[in-house]
């Protein structure tokens, strides 16, 4: 937790805050925004080629300062997303994969059981597989008990934020797991990082709540002073919570007493 | 011959290589990964593998996504 950089496998990133790609009004405020969060991992999803685009993602990513860590969003099925990280590794040269495996549309919820079973399949393969799943601390364990590098529990629905909804459940997962452990959906704005921070986790990796801001530069400032507050209340050990109140200032020598 | 692209159907000349498909699409410089027929070809066979009538070809890049 004091360490400054975040060890993925074999990856290092210098910031612990991820962010995404998607759902930006236009390139140019996708770039300053994500400058702004301080992120050196970006996500990015994996789509057929449109053949009409004249300027793409690319062109907007610096990619000998920003790691790129591809996702399997939008798969619905194992086969799907096993086919996607194929793909995503094809593409980048990279061993580096968001595991996603999306139960429904209307709640995206994870597949638990599809999302462990592909786990194990691309650890085999070689994969780094950065787990994105619910905030079940006993799946979370058999998340890594199958090699997963990383286990990412969302605080809330993708695109929905809002926040983390059973933070003992983060802290039980943070508590109990030896990987690092990244809150990844459902972050809505500065506090929910910063909350996420408390609980112990070693990343937050979010989107729409920079993207959906009125203005996501100035959010994904916001956020990445929320990182280093919520790491450094955590570092600093938060006083304990108590019953009843406990007067700050002394009882004694109160005038008239 | 007949080539599904990406869900679909193209006329292309016979005996393209993936390589070739992709110049012909004017993609040659552009990151993508192809797979056909469900297997993908990997970047150092493009110009080696070729393109049969009916094949399936998905061919796929990055995007914005969270």
């Amino acid at each position: 937790m004091t360490e400054q950089a975040l060890k993925l496998g074999p990856y290092t990133l210098q910031s612990r805050l991820i962010v995404g790609t998607g759902k930006y009004a236009d390139f140019e405020i996708m770039e300053k925004a994500i400058e702004a969060s301080g992120a050196d991992c970006v996500t990015v999803a994996i789509r057929r080629v449109d053949f009409s685009a004249k300027e793409t993602l690319l062109d907007h990513i610096d990619r000998s300062r920003i790691t790129l860590l591809p996702n399997t969003a939008g798969c619905f099925t194992q086969e799907d997303a096993l086919r996607t990280a194929r793909m995503a590794r094809e593409l980048l040269d990279t061993q580096l994969i968001k595991l996603e495996v999306i139960a429904d549309q209307e709640t995206l919820l994870p597949d638990p059981i599809a999302t462990l079973e592909a786990t194990k399949i691309l650890v085999a393969e070689g994969f780094t597989v950065m787990a994105y799943t619910s905030d079940d601390p006993i799946l979370a364990r058999h998340l890594e008990a199958a090699g997963a590098a990383s286990v990412m529990p969302l605080g809330s629905a993708i695109g929905s934020g809002r926040g983390i909804l059973n933070q003992n459940n983060i802290r039980l997962i943070v508590d109990t797991l030896k990987v690092p452990v990244i809150v990844d959906a459902g972050v809505g704005t500065a506090s929910d990082v910063a909350i996420a921070f408390e609980l112990g986790v070693d990343g937050v990796l979010l989107n729409t709540g920079i993207a959906h801001a009125k203005d996501p530069v100035k959010m994904a400032a916001a956020m990445k002073l929320a990182t280093q507050a919520g790491r450094l209340a955590y570092a600093a050990g938060r006083m304990p919570v108590r019953q009843y109140a406990s007067p700050s200032s002394p009882m004694e020598g109160r005038v008239g007493g | 011959m007949n080539v599904t692209i990406n869900g679909k159907d193209q006329e292309l000349p016979e005996n393209a290589t993936v390589a070739d498909i992709l110049r012909e699409l004017g993609l040659e410089s552009r990151l993508v990964a192809v797979e056909c027929n469900g297997r993908i070809v990997p970047r150092d066979r493009h110009s080696l593998s070729l393109v049969a009538e009916g094949d399936r070809l998905e061919i796929v890049t990055l995007v914005g996504g969270g």
